[in-house]
C-alpha cells in the first residue's frame, strides 16, 4: 500500500486516529483532573470522527449508528458525569502529576513499538487501508493501562479505563469495520453500567479513606496481615 | 554568455543567502509590531532592528580584560556559521546550486557550531550572568535537538532523503496528502523553533531580567559591532527556522524553476508565509506567558514525544501495510 | 427451547422484583424461589439435551458441556440461595447493612446468576463477553456491600483489575472477529461459536494465536490465574459470605469455559502450523504456575476466607493445566474437578460463614473449638477440607486421580510439580484447620442459627462421587468430553 495512493478521506481517518493516540498520551501526562476529562472527551469525540469517516469511505451504515452512539456516550455522557462528580467531590481544582514523566512517556512510546510489532504480521498480509489502524488502537489500549498502573487517583484510573474501551472500539472500527450490533450495544451498555458504578464508589472510598488517592488503598496486602 | 548562464544560479544563490541576512531584522521588526498593536501600543516602526544594527555597527567595540581571543573572534564565528546554515535551507527556489549541501545534518551541525561559541563566550568573560546563561542554554539545546532531528527524520524518510530541497521537491509534487507524521513534526517543530530562538514561552527576548533570561545573559559582556553580529545572527536564526517551517509543510509557491516569473512569485510567497508566520508567533507571545525555567524540560519532552509520535506514526500508519 | 427462556428469564425477572421488592421477610424466600424455579427449568433443559443432543437457535446453543455447567450453576446458585436466606438476615440483624443493603444483594445475586447463565448458553462470543464483564459488574457492588474501608479497596481492586483483564479480552475477540471474517463473510454469523468452530481449520492461525493470548489474559484474570489473581482473595474475603460461595463456585467456572471454548477455536486454527498445541501449552504453564504460587500462598493466610479463596486458585490453576493438557482423561478428570470443586468449595465457604459467625471474626488465630461449640459446623468443615484436598473418598480425590494419571501419560515430568503441590496445599490447609476444628473455645462462645441442609447435600454429593459415579453422569461427561477434545473416552 503506498500512502499517497489513498483518498483525501482516507488519509484523514489514518489522521485522526494518530490524534487519538496523541490523546491518550496527553491522558496519560495531564496533571489537571478537568483538563484530563476534556482530553477523554476530545479523545472520544476523534473516535467517533473515525467512526464516521471510515462509514462514508466504506459506505457501512451500521457504523454511523455505532460511530453516532460512541459520540453521545464517549464524547457527551461520560465526560459530562464525570465533570458532574468531580464537582460533587470538589475535586475540580485538583492537580497530581506524574511521578518520573519522562520516564512513563518513554514507557507509552515503548508500548507503541511493542503494540505495532504485535500486530506487524497481521497487518501485513491485509490491504485494506484501516488494517495500520489496529496498532494504534492496540497501543490506546496499553497506554490506559499505563494510565491506570501509573496514575494513583481514582478519577483519572477511570479516565485510562475507559480510554481503554476507546482503543477497543477504534480496533472493532478499524480491523473489522465494527462488531454485530448485539455486542456493541452490550458493550455500551456495561461501559455505562460501569460508569455509573465508578460514580458510587467514588463516594464510597472518600467516605473510607477521606480521599481518592487509591494509593492510601493499602490495608489488603499479604504482608501486613502478617504483621496482625 | 555561456559564462554568465553558468555563473547566474550560483549568483542566485549567493542572492538568496544576502535575502536571509536582509530579511532577519524585518522579520523581527513585523513580529514587534504585530506585538505592539495587540498590546494596544504603536510600536517602533518596522525598519527599527536595521536602525539598531547600524548603529552597533558605528559603535566603538569595548571588550574585557578578562577576555581570551575566543571572545573576539566568536561572533563572526556565530554569525557565519548561523548564516551559513540559514543559506542552505531553500527560500526563493528549490534548485539552486546550494541546494546539494542543503542537508539537514550539515544544518544542524552548523547551528550546533554556532550554539558551542556561543556558550563558550558566555563563560569566557567569567561573569555569574554569562555562565548561568550558556548552561541554560546548553540544556534548552540538549532537549530540543533530539527532538529536531526526529521530527526532521521523519519527514526525511517520507521524502527519502535528508536533502531539503528534495525534500521541499517531493511535497510539491505530491500535491495536497494528508500525512499524521508531518502533523506531529510540524507541532514538534514548532515547539523546538520557540526554544531554540528564544521565544516565549521558553525566553523573553524582550527583557534583560536576571533570572530568566537565556540568551541576553550570554551577551551580556558584547557591546558595538560584535553585539550587532550576534544579535544579527539571532534574527537570521529566527527567519532560518520560520523558513524551515514554512518551506517544508507548506511549500506551495516556491519556485522550481528559475525563470523570473517563478522567482517573483517565489519572493511574494516566502515574504507572505514568513509575515503570517510572525504575526502567529507575535499572537502566540502575547497569548502566552514565560514559563518557570524548571518546566522547559516538560515543554521539550512534549516536543520530543510529538516528534516521536510523528516517526512512529510514519511507520506505522504510512508505510506499514 | 422454553426451558431455556425461563433459565434465563427467571433470574431477569427475579433480579428486577428485587429490587423493587420491599418485605425483607419474604426477599429471601423469593431468592430461593426464583433459583428453584431456574435450576428446575435447567434440569427440563438438561433432560432436553440429553435426549435431543444439542438445543439451538436464536444465538443460543446448548451442548453437553454447558447444559452441564447450566446445571451446575442453578443448582449450586439455588443451595446457596438457601444457605444465604437466615445468613443474610442475621447479617442484616447485627446492624452490618441495612433494609437497602439487601435490596442490593437479593437484586444482584440473581442479576448474576442471569449474567452467568447467559455467557455459559449463548453463542455468541461478543455476547459472552459482555455477560462476563455484566457478571463483574453484577458482583463488584456485593463486594462493597459492608461499606467497610476493607470491602470498598477490595471491591475496587476487583473492578479495576478485572475490568483490565476482562478490556483485554474484547481485545482478542476484535481479533477473532477479524479472523472470522476472512472466512465467515455475514457479519451476523462471525461470531458465533459453532459457526467459527465448523471453519476454525480456515482461521488465520497468526491473528487466532495473537487473539488467544488476550483471550487467555483477559479471561484468565478472571478465572484467578496467577498473576492476575489479585482481585480474587480480597473479594472473597470481604464480600459477603453467600457471594464468596458462587464466585468460587460458578464465576471462575464459567471464566474457564469461555477460555476452553476458545482453546477449541484456536487448536483448530492452529492445527496445520509448526505449534499445534500452542494454547493448551500457554494454558498448562499458566495453570501450572498458578497451582503451584497459590498453595504456597495457602501457608501465609491469616483469615479464613482469603485462605479459601487460595484454594481456589489453586484448583482452578489445576484445572486450567487438566484441559491445556488435553486428551479425553484429562478432559473428563478436569470436568468432574470442576463438578466436585464448585460443590465442595461452594460448601467450605457455607460452613465458613457460620464458623465466622460463631467466632464473630474472619481471623483463623481467633476462630477456636468449632467442634467443641457447635459440632454440625465444626465437622463440615473438617469434612469439607478433608474433602478438597483430595482425599478418598471424596469426589475430589477421583477428579485429581484422574489428572494426575493423564499427566503421567502425556506428560510424565510433570506429575512431580503437580504432586508436590497438592501435598503443600494439603499441609496448609491443615495446618490452619486443626486449632480450628479441635482447639478449645474461647469462653462465652455459642452456637449460632445454622442451616447446614446446602453443606450436607454438597458434600454428599462430593462422597457419592467418589464412591460412584452414577451412569448417567458419566455419560454427560463423556459426551462433553467428546466435544472439547472430538474423542471418546469410555
Amino acid at each position: 500500500m503506498i500512502f499517497t495512493s489513498l483518498s483525501l478521506l482516507q488519509q484523514l481517518v489514518l489522521m485522526l486516529a494518530a490524534l487519538v493516540l496523541f490523546t491518550s498520551f496527553a491522558l496519560l501526562a495531564q496533571a489537571r483532573l478537568v483538563s484530563a476529562i476534556h482530553v477523554f472527551a476530545w479523545q472520544g469525540a476523534l473516535v467517533a470522527a473515525v467512526t464516521f469517516v471510515v462509514a462514508m469511505t466504506s459506505h457501512s451504515h451500521h457504523l454511523y449508528f455505532s460511530g453516532a452512539l460512541t459520540l453521545l456516550l464517549k464524547a457527551l455522557l461520560i465526560p459530562w458525569m464525570l465533570h458532574r462528580l468531580t464537582r460533587r467531590l470538589e475535586l475540580d481544582r485538583h492537580v497530581q502529576s506524574l511521578d518520573r514523566p519522562a520516564l512513563i512517556m518513554m514507557a507509552a512510546v515503548a508500548m507503541v513499538v511493542f503494540s505495532y510489532w504485535l500486530v506487524l504480521p497481521m497487518i501485513q498480509q491485509e490491504q485494506i487501508f484501516t488494517r495500520n489502524i489496529v496498532a494504534i488502537s492496540l497501543s490506546v489500549l496499553l497506554i490506559g493501562l499505563l494510565t491506570m498502573v501509573f496514575r494513583q487517583q481514582a478519577v483519572v484510573q477511570v479516565l485510562g479505563f475507559m480510554s481503554m474501551e476507546n482503543g477497543l472500539f477504534l480496533a472493532a472500527v478499524s480491523a473489522t469495520s465494527g462488531m454485530p450490533m448485539v455486542v456493541e450495544l452490550g458493550v455500551a451498555f456495561d461501559v455505562l453500567v460501569a460508569m455509573v458504578l465508578f460514580g458510587v464508589f467514588f463516594f464510597q472510598i472518600r467516605e473510607s479513606i477521606d480521599s481518592l488517592d487509591v494509593d492510601r488503598l493499602n490495608r489488603l496486602t499479604e504482608t501486613v496481615e502478617d504483621g496482625n | 554568455m555561456d559564462h554568465f548562464l553558468n555563473m547566474a544560479p550560483w549568483g542566485l544563490a549567493l542572492l538568496q543567502a544576502l535575502l536571509y541576512a536582509a530579511l532577519g531584522p524585518l522579520l523581527v521588526g513585523w513580529v514587534r509590531k504585530v506585538k505592539a498593536r495587540l498590546q494596544n501600543r504603536r510600536g517602533a516602526p518596522i525598519i527599527q532592528p536595521y536602525r539598531d544594527l547600524w548603529k552597533l555597527f558605528a559603535k566603538e567595540a569595548r571588550v574585557a580584560h578578562t577576555a581570551s581571543p575566543v571572545f573576539r573572534s566568536a561572533p563572526y564565528i556565530v554569525f557565519v556559521a548561523t548564516w551559513l546554515a540559514a543559506a542552505t535551507i531553500p527560500l526563493v527556489a528549490t534548485n539552486l546550486p546550494t541546494a546539494a549541501i542543503a542537508d539537514i545534518i550539515a544544518l544542524v551541525g552548523l547551528l550546533a557550531l554556532a550554539r558551542f561559541f556561543l556558550a563558550l563566550v558566555g563563560m569566557d568573560v567569567g561573569t555569574a550572568f554569562g555562565g548561568m546563561g550558556a548552561s541554560r542554554e546548553m540544556l534548552v539545546s540538549a532537549l530540543a535537538e533530539p527532538a529536531m532531528l526526529v521530527a526532521v527524520f521523519s519527514l526525511a524518510m517520507t521524502a527519502h532523503s535528508t536533502n531539503l530541497a528534495s525534500v521541499v521537491e517531493y511535497h510539491l509534487n505530491s500535491g495536497l496528502v494528508l500525512r499524521p507524521s508531518f502533523l506531529f513534526a510540524l507541532g514538534g517543530l514548532l515547539l523546538v523553533a520557540l526554544a531554540e530562538t528564544g521565544r516565549i514561552p521558553v525566553d523573553n527576548p524582550a527583557t534583560h531580567l536576571e533570572l530568566t533570561m537565556i540568551h541576553e545573559a550570554m551577551l551580556l559582556e558584547y557591546s558595538g559591532r560584535h553585539l550587532g553580529l550576534m544579535e544579527w545572527a539571532a534574527q537570521i536564526k529566527l527567519v532560518l527556522y520560520g523558513t524551515l517551517i514554512v518551506n517544508i509543510f507548506f511549500p506551495w509557491g516556491i519556485a522550481q524553476s528559475l525563470t523570473p516569473v517563478a522567482l517573483g512569485v517565489g519572493l511574494a510567497a516566502i515574504v507572505t508565509k514568513l509575515l503570517i508566520l510572525g504575526a502567529a508567533l507575535a499572537v502566540a507571545e502575547t497569548v502566552l506567558a514565560k514559563m518557570r525555567l524548571f518546566r522547559v524540560s516538560a515543554f521539550l519532552n512534549l516536543s520530543l514525544l510529538l516528534s516521536l509520535l510523528g516517526l512512529l506514526s510514519h511507520i506505522i500508519l504510512e508505510v506499514g501495510a | 427451547m422454553n426451558a431455556l427462556l425461563i433459565v434465563l428469564l427467571a433470574p431477569l425477572a427475579g433480579a428486577v422484583i428485587l429490587a423493587l421488592f420491599r418485605p425483607l421477610r419474604w426477599a429471601g424466600w423469593l431468592n430461593v424461589g426464583v433459583s428453584a424455579v431456574s435450576f428446575a427449568a435447567a434440569m427440563m433443559l438438561a433432560w432436553t439435551v440429553a435426549t435431543v443432543g444439542e438445543v439451538a437457535g436464536f444465538t443460543f446453543r446448548i451442548d453437553a458441556f454447558n447444559v452441564y455447567l447450566v446445571a451446575l450453576n442453578t443448582f449450586v446458585g439455588l443451595t446457596t440461595s438457601i444457605f444465604s436466606r437466615p445468613y443474610m438476615r442475621h447479617v442484616c440483624e447485627t446492624g452490618k447493612i441495612g433494609n437497602r443493603g439487601m435490596r442490593i444483594y437479593h437484586s444482584m445475586y440473581q442479576t448474576f446468576m442471569f449474567t452467568m447463565l447467559l455467557s455459559l448458553t449463548t453463542d455468541n462470543l461478543g455476547v459472552l463477553w459482555v455477560a462476563v464483564e455484566g457478571a463483574t459488574l453484577a458482583t463488584v457492588l456485593l463486594v462493597s456491600l459492608y461499606r467497610t474501608p476493607e470491602a470498598v479497596e477490595a471491591a475496587w481492586k476487583y473492578f479495576i483489575l478485572c475490568g483490565v483483564g476482562i478490556a483485554l479480552a474484547l481485545f482478542g475477540t476484535v481479533l477473532t472477529y477479524f479472523a472470522a471474517q476472512q472466512v465467515i463473510s455475514d457479519p451476523e454469523t462471525g461470531l458465533l461459536w459453532s459457526a467459527l468452530y465448523q471453519r476454525s481449520g480456515e482461521l488465520d492461525a497468526v491473528v487466532m494465536r495473537l487473539a488467544f493470548v488476550f483471550l487467555l489474559v483477559g479471561y484468565g484474570t478472571k478465572v484467578g490465574l496467577v498473576p492476575m489473581h489479585q482481585w480474587l482473595p480480597d473479594a472473597h474475603s470481604e464480600g459477603p459470605t453467600p457471594m464468596s460461595a458462587v464466585l468460587s463456585g460458578l464465576l471462575l467456572n464459567v471464566a474457564l469455559y469461555a477460555l476452553i471454548r476458545l482453546k477449541m477455536l484456536v487448536d483448530g486454527s492452529l492445527a496445520g502450523t509448526a505449534t499445534p498445541h500452542l494454547a493448551g501449552q500457554l494454558m498448562m504453564g499458566f495453570g501450572l504456575v498458578t497451582f503451584m504460587t497459590a498453595s504456597l500462598f495457602l501457608h501465609r493466610q491469616r483469615d479464613i476466607k482469603r485462605m479459601f479463596s487460595y484454594s481456589s486458585i489453586e484448583h482452578m490453576g489445576l484445572m486450567t493445566f487438566g484441559f491445556g493438557l488435553g486428551g479425553p482423561l484429562a478432559t473428563f478428570g478436569a470436568l468432574l474437578h470442576m463438578l466436585v470443586h464448585s460443590f465442595t468449595k461452594s460448601a467450605i465457604f457455607v460452613t465458613v460463614g457460620h464458623a465466622a459467625h460463631i467466632a464473630g471474626t474472619q481471623s483463623i488465630d481467633h476462630i477456636r473449638g468449632l467442634i467443641r461449640t457447635q459440632p454440625a459446623v465444626g465437622w463440615s468443615l473438617l469434612i469439607g477440607v478433608v474433602a478438597i484436598a483430595g482425599f478418598p473418598p471424596f469426589g475430589v480425590f477421583t477428579s485429581e486421580f484422574l489428572l494426575l494419571t493423564a499427566t503421567m501419560q502425556a506428560q510424565p515430568w510433570f506429575t512431580l510439580p503437580l504432586v508436590t503441590g497438592l501435598v503443600i496445599a494439603f499441609a496448609g490447609l491443615f495446618r490452619h484447620l486443626q486449632p480450628m476444628v479441635y482447639g478449645a473455645a474461647p469462653p462465652g462462645q455459642r452456637p449460632v442459627a445454622a442451616n447446614m441442609l446446602p453443606v450436607l447435600t454438597h458434600l454428599g454429593l462430593v462422597l457419592w462421587l467418589g464412591l460412584s459415579i452414577p451412569p448417567f453422569l458419566t455419560s454427560w461427561l463423556d459426551r462433553a468430553t467428546e466435544l472439547i477434545t472430538g474423542t471418546h473416552l469410555l
